[in-house]
């Protein structure tokens, strides 16, 4: 293992953690009943978000990866995930890791064991974004009124995740299941998609889930 | 609005989720400290202004955040070809400017 200094970011014992929308209080919005919901919003909050970067020509990189992770380094536009963690190509040389709260360290310093002392680099980027989860029968009439990439499946198939303008801003958007999206959004626009989002899903119902 | 290809991601994308970042092709002096000021100057500040065929570097900025180049014509917008940094474009041209003096020459 190369000589990096590695350290826990999340602080432990009783300090209280925020994520980037906990002014909103989804816990509260969540206990109002929204009958016929076409949009179910959630914030998979205070996940583990690390940036990965290496030669994807290099065997012994992906390798190294795959038998940490147990999840293949997906190709241009990939998303691969399993169970709660999911890697997924941002560029020809790097990846978004995302794992469940509080196993960030852990694997990032048994990804550092196993790729060992090549040109690699992995970021902890917990703090700098955050993941909505959309589900529902109209997620995407909300996506298509706010971005010009074609999300219909035949173009966005499941297991695709794109960079792409949303709303006048930039986010990642993840298909994960058939009527299941995800969004990355950095954290300084966090309020202002979660806006955009209740304004754009309004006369379809929107639904917040805790 | 055009559709550019990135070389990265593979695919057509909207016009909006790229930069234009100024000419391609421009090798840094190797030896920057043997450069006179002319050699420094015309590598930092001078660039190309074609009208025809023009190599740029473009950015991915909302997608790969990648660079890559691309081949445009500047009279007429069409984009010609792109490929990544460190490959050589396919499509090269006389700029079209010198090719109408030419004829005008002749006429």
């Amino acid at each position: 293992m190369s000589n990096v200094n590695v350290y826990s970011q999340r602080p432990a014992g009783t300090a209280r953690a925020e994520s980037p929308l906990f002014h909103a209080e989804l816990e509260k919005l969540a206990g109002r009943s929204v009958s016929g919901a076409g949009v179910t919003l959630r914030e998979k909050k205070l996940r583990g978000h690390l940036i990965l970067r290496g030669d994807a020509s290099d065997r012994g990189f992906t390798r190294a990866v795959e038998s940490v992770l147990g999840l293949e380094l997906p190709v241009a536009l990939g998303l691969t995930a399993k169970g709660e963690t999911s890697l997924q190509w941002l560029g020809p040389d790097e990846w978004l890791l995302v794992v469940p709260q509080g196993e960030e360290y852990a694997t990032e310093l048994n990804l550092r064991e196993a790729i060992g002392d090549r040109h690699i680099s992995i970021v902890n980027v917990s703090g700098g974004q955050t993941l909505y989860e959309l589900t529902g029968p109209n997620v995407r009439n909300v996506l298509m009124k706010s971005t010009s990439y074609d999300v219909h499946p035949s173009n966005f198939p499941v297991g695709k995740a794109v960079g792409t303008v949303f709303a006048k801003s930039q986010l990642i958007i993840r298909h994960t299941g058939e009527d299941t999206w995800e969004l990355v959004v950095r954290r300084s626009f966090a309020d202002y998609i979660w806006l955009w989002l209740q304004d754009a899903s309004a006369e379809y119902g929107l639904a917040i889930a805790a | 609005m055009l559709h550019i290809h990135c070389p990265h991601c593979g695919e057509l994308r909207s016009e909006e989720e790229f930069h234009a970042a100024g000419q391609a092709h421009i090798p840094r002096p190797l030896d920057p400290d043997s450069c006179t000021d002319v050699e420094w100057g015309d590598y930092m500040f001078f660039r190309d202004n074609p009208r025809g065929i023009h190599h740029e570097l473009w950015v991915h900025a909302t997608g790969c955040r990648r660079y890559f180049n691309v081949t445009r014509n500047t009279e007429t917008y069409e984009i010609l070809e792109t490929y990544k940094i460190g490959e050589q474009p396919q499509v090269t041209g006389k700029p079209v400017v010198v090719a109408k003096a030419i004829e005008g020459e002749t006429v």
